[in-house]
């Protein structure tokens, strides 16, 4: 097999780093579209549910927005561990990569929902009223004007996000979740390892730049505010 | 600018302007004692935006309400398609009356009423022809009637070439045309038009008022604008109505406001246009008493069939008395020549209550507005 790390690394460490990168981009991945589907609705609502707005609800807007803030505002390892409970109802276990998604969805989905909340609110309050004019129904404006107005906020959100889980997924080696992070501090840091610690690194950096290089391409093409 | 001492009442003799004001038809836009009041809140009295607006849009015809920012002209105009609703009295469109609507019934009236913005408030991410269907997406019409509908009103409002480009594209009238396009596409009997030339350059503001009168013309719609240039209302509207701290204080047919504007309100937003405010030299000077040696100042308004009359050749001949032009302004408003010209005259009783009195056998009025 081609040797990715051109002999700076045994074949045995490079065969290690393929399968926990392959790890972390399956976490990343899939609590990424949970998050993102458990994430969008909520965030939809929180932009639209203040008083005087789309779907009114101002106390249950309030409820949730202490929810998410509550969410956001525990450190992700220490959520990892509190919800293990929780993680071993839905996955059937709380250790592997598996249930790694589990945690990783719970902190990815208040993230997201913020971060499409600011997205909405971006939209010009004037389309909503033109709307309105046209006599859209609540939903129409949200799936006719609020989102797709908004989707290229929300595609640099959505970015944002999968860079915010890569370094999540670091810390869930701590459950035995596997991955790139994982690898790092076991190989890199407790075996004294500095150069499986580098090609970690190295890994990374090339990930998140691939991510936000892709999400920025998307945005740009989706915009059409600025051309011309 | 000194307030014009009155001397006769400036009425007009002769109001029957050449073209007639919208025909009197029935009203399809009521006001009828309307009025919107915003809550107290914490540390705040409630604020009454409008009062007491009693109003009747003529069907087919051009209505222009002008006032300054905080008159209360977006509310009102926001009434009529219930995105405001009045806390007293009604507002009906063709009898329905829009407050008592819920909000399924008030969604399919909106459909019958257009819209259109001082920001144009098109999706950017929809190509011109797209925003023009999305009122047809939403009241569910199918794809293929919905391109039958959009592309003649592409036409209408002279953007063909333009289908596929999106609003960033395009430069402010064709955004507020894309508007406009879209504003009708539910062939609505109601457009309501919120600011839409205020963002725009003079030019660009005729041609969007020309299509605007083209549309009433052609689709006989009936028109509500709402404005704070009185150069806008001389240009489209049959009607106006002016408003000043939430309420109408004073309404009619165009040429006949600005023949005779009776409010301050009316007289200061026509003093930019019409030959209303005096030079600021000759106003300095201008007193209110005659005195010996003094000259009276003029102001005589030219109406209706007798604007083009030569009166004030026929004055100086038949008086033999001299005129001295100060400031003169032919315009056309609504169709009708209108002018308006100061001139100074010898000040003694006599002279005024003689050329004042040959002014008005000509069906013209006269008012003397000081001396000097």
């Amino acid at each position: 097999m081609f040797d990715l790390s051109f002999g700076l690394l045994p074949p045995a460490i490079v065969e290690l780093i393929i399968e926990a990168t392959r790890q972390t981009l399956y976490m990343v991945a899939v609590s990424g579209v949970l998050g993102t589907l458990l994430g969008l609705p909520l965030g939809v609502f929180l932009a639209t549910s203040r008083k005087g707005e789309l779907f009114a609800a101002p106390l249950a807007n309030q409820m949730l927005g202490l929810v998410v803030n509550a969410a956001r505002s525990t450190p992700f390892i220490i959520l990892v561990v509190a919800i293990i409970p929780f993680t071993r109802l839905v996955a059937g276990t709380s250790i592997g990569t598996h249930a790694a998604i589990v945690p990783l969805t719970v902190a990815a989905a208040p993230f997201i929902a913020r971060l499409i909340e600011a997205a909405i609110r971006e939209v010009d309050q004037g389309l909503v009223e033109a709307a309105r004019a046209m006599g859209a129904s609540p939903l129409q404006i949200v799936a006719k004007v609020l989102l797709p107005e908004a989707l290229p906020a929300i595609t640099l959100a959505l970015t944002l996000a999968a860079v915010s889980l890569l370094g999540y997924s670091a810390m869930v080696g701590a459950v035995g979740g596997g991955g790139l992070g994982d690898l790092g501090i076991r190989f890199g840091y407790q075996r004294f390892m500095p150069e499986v610690m580098a090609a970690v690194v190295i890994v990374l950096i090339l990930l998140v730049q691939g991510v936000q290089t892709l999400g920025d391409l998307l945005a740009r093409r989706l915009d059409k505010r600025s051309r011309s | 600018m000194n307030a014009p001492i009155t001397l006769t009442t400036p009425s007009v003799q002769d109001p029957s302007p050449a073209r007639p004001p919208a025909p009197a038809t029935r009203p399809i836009i009521r006001f009828e004692a309307a009025a919107k009041a915003y809550p107290a809140r914490r540390g705040h009295a409630s604020v009454a935006a409008l009062s007491d607006i009693t109003l009747d849009v003529p069907e087919g015809a051009i209505l222009g309400v002008i006032g300054r920012s905080g008159a209360g002209k977006s509310t009102l105009i926001r009434l009529v398609n219930g995105l405001e609703k009045p806390t007293a009295g009604r507002v009906t469109v063709d009898g329905v009356d829009m407050g008592a609507l819920d909000e399924a019934a008030l969604r399919a009236e909106r459909r019958s009423i257009g819209m259109i913005f001082q920001h144009f408030n098109l999706l950017a991410r929809r190509t011109a022809f797209d925003n023009v269907a999305l009122p047809l997406e939403i009241a569910g019409l199918p794809a293929r009637e919905i391109k039958a509908r959009v592309e003649p009103l592409l036409e209408l409002v002279g953007l063909s070439d333009k289908r596929d480009r999106y609003p960033a594209e395009l430069s402010g009238g064709q955004k507020q045309r894309v508007g406009i396009a879209r504003a009708l596409a539910t062939r609505p009997r109601v457009l309501l038009s919120d600011e839409a030339t205020s963002a725009l350059d003079p030019e660009t503001t005729n041609q969007i008022l020309a299509l605007l009168r083209k549309v009433n013309a052609e689709l006989n719609l009936t028109v509500l604008l709402i404005t704070h240039e009185m150069a806008v209302i001389k240009a489209v509207a049959d009607r106006v109505a002016v408003i000043d701290g939430g309420r109408i204080v004073e309404e009619g047919a165009t040429y006949d406001v600005f023949a005779a504007p009776q409010h301050a309100t009316t007289r200061s937003f026509l003093s930019a246009l019409t030959g209303q405010s005096l030079p600021p030299e000759l106003a300095n000077r201008l007193t209110a008493e005659p005195a010996p040696g003094r000259d009276a100042v003029l102001r005589i308004v030219f109406t209706g069939s007798h604007a083009t009359d030569p009166v004030l050749s026929r004055v100086s001949r038949l008086l033999s008395v001299d005129v001295n032009i100060i400031q003169a302004q032919v315009d056309e408003i609504a169709g009708a020549p209108f002018g308006v010209i100061v001139v100074s005259i010898p000040g003694d009783a006599a002279t005024v209550a003689a050329v004042v009195g040959a002014v008005e056998r000509l069906h013209l009025s006269a008012e003397v507005l000081g001396y000097v």
